[in-house]
Formats: structure tokens, sequence, C-alpha cells
């Protein structure tokens, strides 16, 4: 039945699952591996997803299984290396995967203990396997999503954040993941859970940059749980190069009185897509979804978001935005569950995008579905050129046509830029926007 | 200053403007009036270059240079400024940083050093003065949620800054009242001089009652049809357009 190009891949990650198994001795018989057994499962029996499934109607992953990858290379980067990212000096907590590998020497942990745990996913199966135990895996559902089964399968290593109750972690956490694709194509599987209890607050970031020109695969999940009236900033940034190759799904499960607040900026990379789900399981929560896409060339960007409002009270509030030059394309599908039980539901959904080529293209699809009856839920997308009334009174005041074009697609940009709230992190990506335009 | 020779331009397939001649030298205000429908907005657009008219014969000379020539930047580098009927809103750039922007663009068209950020803000404080525009509105995306006569006094505000050769007033008073048309007024009135001139499109004479034009125009059906000194606008405050509308038909 399953007779794509892809079984090679899947055989291999197969054969490979296998392999390790029979080297792991006792710890197989581990609950996290019995739940990583489980996903292996479920990937055999999904396989990858082919353009004939909904979900991945626009986004074909053809190409990516059809590369040969090198898992988890090791690659000890120093910081030389790193300069060629040229990134600023991120204040706060760093830490830096390369190859999905913690790079300690890297890495600085500057918040008290008394404010968070921080620990590696390799590290959190030693020392806390019980917390594990009660979070892993049980909010990223990888029973329809062939990726985060494979995801939960492999992952051996990421960051496993815990804020305890009442307390606000001051610095910023940025999670640094590069894929150093120097010399072979390589791929990682990153994985990361965020425990944000009650009343607690943090602002993380996770940053995706690639060195090198071969290709590189990333598979990444990120778990958050955000408990009750807890607090959480979460910004994903996307650097990567033309040949890399993104998977990744962001999972928020919120309790009462919570707040999520996120954006996902994407300025460069071959094939990415996000997806970020939000269940909010409380009522009275808020989630703030900004999202910016910039793809040139051949980029690819998808970003689909699902909000599940399963409470009453509650908030969400959505605005995309895309920039689409050249041969690329972008996809926005925005999903927005109102359950029977969700009333006096609020949630507002808004896609825009300038399309400033004729052979970019940009396909967009809001999807409600509203089962309760006393519930405010708007939805707008609009995709066209650039404001011509606009270009013109610019250059009218002497601005020349290119220059007046970069001034308006920034203007566009910094709608959504200006909502990220760590500065140094904000200031880095209006540089970034800036360049992308001047080149 | 400014020569125009037979001016043809078309919208599509409809020829709008049919055989403009008009001359205007420095120092000088000319007057457009004209029924609504009679091109005075396309002449404008046309002069500023707005792609969206075809120029189908005739030519502009602007000091000696061919103006068609040039895109609309070029001709605001070259000296000329049009005032909008409709300023258009662009949510995310402040007025004070999109004018910096076009000065800085006009001078270095020109071969001069941009202004630093002293000297703009000293300029900047100096003109605001001249049409009493206030500077929370300069820090405000341009235009956006700005009412009729705020648009209106912030299009003269950058006239004032950019200091055009040729100021074109594209119904600078409509959706004014009488106390912001005098404001805009008084900003277009300092800044006359030998050196600048400046066309006035308007449809009603109110305007010209505060800014006093050397020579007005009539246009209708898309050519000048009668000439004239200001007096020629207090008659067709008076009589309207009907008799020149009447003239022209039995001619």
């Amino acid at each position: 039945m399953n007779n794509q190009p892809n079984n090679d891949l899947k055989s291999k990650l197969l054969a490979d699952f296998r392999t390790s198994e029979e080297r792991m001795n006792g710890a197989s018989k581990s609950a996290l591996h019995q739940i990583r057994r489980e996903a292996l499962n479920q990937f055999d029996r999904l396989g990858f997803p082919t353009v004939k499934h909904e979900e991945w109607k626009y986004t074909n992953v053809n190409s990516l299984i059809k590369e040969v990858f090198e898992f988890n290379a090791s690659s000890e980067l120093t910081v030389e290396d790193l300069a060629q990212l040229e990134s600023s000096r991120l204040d706060g907590n760093v830490l830096y995967f390369v190859n999905g590998q913690y790079q300690p020497h890297l890495s600085k942990i500057v918040s008290p203990a008394s404010q968070l745990t921080i620990t590696t996913l390799a590290e959190a199966v030693k020392t806390t396997p019980d917390l594990l135990h009660q979070y892993f895996a049980k909010y990223a559902d990888f029973q329809d999503n062939a990726f985060t089964a494979l995801n939960t399968a492999f992952a051996q290593d990421g960051v496993v954040i815990n804020v305890p109750a009442n307390t606000t972690v001051e610095a910023s956490t940025i999670l640094r993941f590069v894929s150093d694709a120097r010399h072979l194509n390589v791929a990682s599987q990153p994985r990361n859970l965020f425990i944000v209890n009650t009343n607690a607050e943090i602002k993380i970031a996770e940053s995706f940059r690639t060195l090198g020109d071969q290709a590189s695969f990333t598979n990444v999940v990120t778990e958050i749980v955000v408990a009750e009236d807890a607090r959480v900033e979460y910004y994903k940034i996307q650097n990567e190069s033309d040949m890399a190759y993104h998977i990744g799904t962001t999972q928020v499960h919120q309790k009462d009185r919570s707040h999520f607040y996120s954006a996902t900026v994407t300025l460069d990379g071959g094939f990415i897509r996000n997806n970020l789900n939000i269940a909010l399981d409380g009522s009275e929560c808020e989630a703030h979804m900004y999202g910016l896409y910039f793809p040139n060339g051949r980029q690819h960007i998808d970003n689909h978001t699902l909000v599940d409002h399963r409470k009453p009270n509650s908030h969400s509030n959505e605005l995309y935005k895309g920039i689409l030059e050249d041969r690329s394309t972008g996809v926005f599908n925005g999903k927005i569950f109102v359950r029977e039980d969700a009333q006096k539901t609020n949630a507002y959904q808004s896609c825009k995008n300038v399309v400033l080529s004729n052979d970019a293209t940009m396909n967009t699809k809001p999807q409600l579905e509203i089962f309760a009856d006393d519930v405010k839920c708007s939805h707008g997308t609009t995709t066209g050129k650039l404001n011509e009334e606009a270009l013109f009174y610019l250059r009218s005041r002497g601005i020349p046509k290119v220059e007046a074009q970069s001034l308006l697609m920034y203007a566009f940009a910094e709608d959504v830029i200006k909502k990220i709230k760590i500065d140094t992190l904000r200031e880095q990506l209006e540089r970034r926007i800036q360049a992308k335009l001047a080149r | 200053m400014l020569t125009i020779s037979n001016l043809q331009a078309s919208i599509g397939s409809k020829e709008i403007l049919k055989g403009i001649n008009l001359e205007v030298k420095a120092g000088e205000i000319h007057a457009i009036m004209g029924p609504n429908g009679s091109g005075k907005s396309t002449l404008a657009s046309v002069l500023a270059g707005r792609e969206d008219y075809d120029v189908t014969d005739g030519s502009v000379l602007f000091e000696g240079k061919d103006l068609l020539d040039l895109a609309p930047e070029e001709r605001a580098a070259e000296g000329i400024f049009l005032a909008f009927q409709y300023p258009v809103e662009i949510p995310g750039v402040s007025t004070t940083n999109f004018l910096k922007t076009a000065m800085n663009e006009i001078r270095k068209y020109r071969g001069l050093e941009p202004l630093d950020a002293v000297q703009f803000l000293k300029l900047m404080k100096e003109k605001m003065k001249l049409v009493n525009i206030d500077q929370s509105l300069l820090s405000r995306s341009l235009n956006e949620g700005f009412s009729g006569g705020e648009k209106k006094r912030n299009e003269v505000f950058q006239m004032a800054m950019l200091e055009p050769k040729l100021a074109i007033l594209d119904e600078t008073d409509s959706g004014l009242d009488i106390d912001a048309l005098r404001i805009v007024a008084e900003g277009v009135n300092q800044l006359r001089s030998p050196e600048r001139a400046t066309i006035v499109v308007t449809h009603y004479q109110r305007l010209l009652d505060y800014i006093v034009p050397d020579y007005v125009h009539v246009l209708y059906k898309g050519r000048i049809v009668k000439s004239g000194p200001k007096e020629l606008a207090f008659e067709l405050e008076e009589k309207g357009y009907d008799w020149i509308k009447a003239e022209v038909e039995t001619v």
C-alpha cells in the first residue's frame, strides 16, 4: 500500500530504532522507552505524509525524504565558528545545540536555581525521570502526525525547563539550534519541554540557524505546559539556509487564567513547516499568536496553527503576515475549534500577505469549527501587491521606487516584529529584515 | 519655469486631457478651475508622474528638462511637489522618518550631503510653526487616523520642508473648514517667492480669497477654455460654470 519513494528513509529509520534498542539492554524496559516504541510503531503505520493528506496538501515532503542525512552528526563548534552566524550577543540564559547535541562550552545559564531548573533532555532522563514521565509526550499528539511520532521515537536531546510556582524568571532564555552542514547532510530531532507552574512567568526564544551549504533537516517538537495564572512568552526565530528542511511542532497546553504570547518569525529557510497548536484547556485564558514569513527564491514556508477553545471565557488573537518574493511559496492554515463548552469565546484571526512577484504563490486557509452558540469569532485573509497609491505617494516626495518599496515592506513586517518583547532579539530581527530588504 | 504644450493624456481608452497649453513663470500663482470631471486632477497627477495615465501627445518642459521622461521621484528631486487631494494613509511609517528619508534622497540627487539628525530637527521645528502642526502628529504613522484637516496640513508641512520650486495643490481646500483653510493658505503664502511658482487646482473660488492667483484658467472637457486675471474667479463664483460651458458649446 505504501509504495512511495519514502520507503528508503522510512525503513532506514525503523532499522536504526531496532538497532539502538538492542544496545539498550535493561533501559529498553523504561516507561520512556515504551512511549518511544509506541511512537515508532505509529510512525510505521502513518508513513511520511503525501499531498493527498489534507494537512499536507500544499507542502510536499518528497524532496526531503529523498535526501540522505547523517543523524546527530557530532560537531564541535568553536566560538569562532559561531561568529560566522553574525548573531548579536543576547543576554540571559543561552543554550547551544549543534546537530542536536548540547554544547556546554558555548552555553551559559545566568538565572539562579531558585527561579528555574534548566537541564538537557539527556540529563533529565537520568535525573528527573518522574517529571518526564508526568509530562513527556503527553501533549504533542503523535497519533496523527508522522513527524511528531518520529521525534518522539528518536529525540535524544533538547531542553527541559521547569519554573516553580509563583516565580518570575527575570532573564530571557534563548535556545539556539545550529545545523552544522559544512561537510555533510545533517539531521537532528530536538525535543523541548517547558513546564511553567502556577502563577510563574518566563520568556523563551528558540532560534534555528544553519552553517554551510549542505542539506540539513531539523524535526523539532516543543511542549509547553502553562499552568493556572502562568504567563509565557515564546518566540520561534528561523534564519536557515536555502538547503535547510525544518519541520516543527509547538504544542501548548493552557490552564485557567493563563497567558501565552508568541511570535514565529521565518526570515530564511529552504523548506519549512511550523505547527503551532494551542489547547485552551481552561477558562479566562489568553493566547496571542503573531507570525511573519518572508520567503524569496524557491523557499517554501508553511505555518499551520490550531487553537482549540475547550472551556468558556477565553480569548485568542492571531495575526500572521507574509511577504513573498521570486518563486517562493507560502502556506497559512489557521484552525479555530470552539467546543460546545467554550461559551463566551472570543477568537480573532487575521492573515495578510504581500506577493511581490507573479511567480510567487500564497495559499491561505482559515478554518473555523464552532460548536458553541454564544461566541465572537472572526477571521480574514488578504493577499495582494504593495499598495500602489502609497508607493506613488512616497515616490512623489523624492524617494526612489526601490527604497519606497523597502519602506513599505519594512512597515508591513514591523507590525509583527514590534510584538517581540525581548529588546535585543527584536533589534536583531529589525536589522536582519533591513538587510534582507536591501539585498 | 514650466511649459506645457498640447498635453494629451488618457486612462485606459478614455481621453481626459485633450491638448493643454500652459506657461508658468517663476514667482507666479496660477489657479486651475473647472467643473467636476474636467480633468483638473488628471493634469496635477500627470505633472507629478502618476503611472495610471498614458501621455499620448504633447510635451512638458520644466526648467528646460523634459519632465515626462522623469520618474516621479526624479521630478520631486527636480523641485516639483504635489499636495494630494486624498493623502494616503501609510501605517508603520512615521511622518518624521519618511520626510527625513525623502529630504536626504532629494539632497543626494542634487549632490548635497545628507542632513544630520540635529539639522533635520531644527528645520522641522521651524516649519512646524509655519503650518501650526503638532509634534505628536508627526511621530505617528503617516496620515493614519488623521482628520481631513490634519492630512491637508501635513501636506503643506511637507511642502514647507521640501521647499519645491513648483508646488501643485490638488483640491487642497476640499474637506477643510474655514480655520483650517486659512492656516493652509498662510503656509502656502509664506512660501511665495520670486523663485517659486504654484499651481492651485480648485473647484471653488473660496481658497483664492486666501491664495490670490496671478492667473485663472478654466479647464473644461480636457482643454483650457478660458484664461484671465484673478477677477475671472469671482465671475465663476457668481455665475457658476454654465456660461462657460455654453460659450464652448456654441464655438
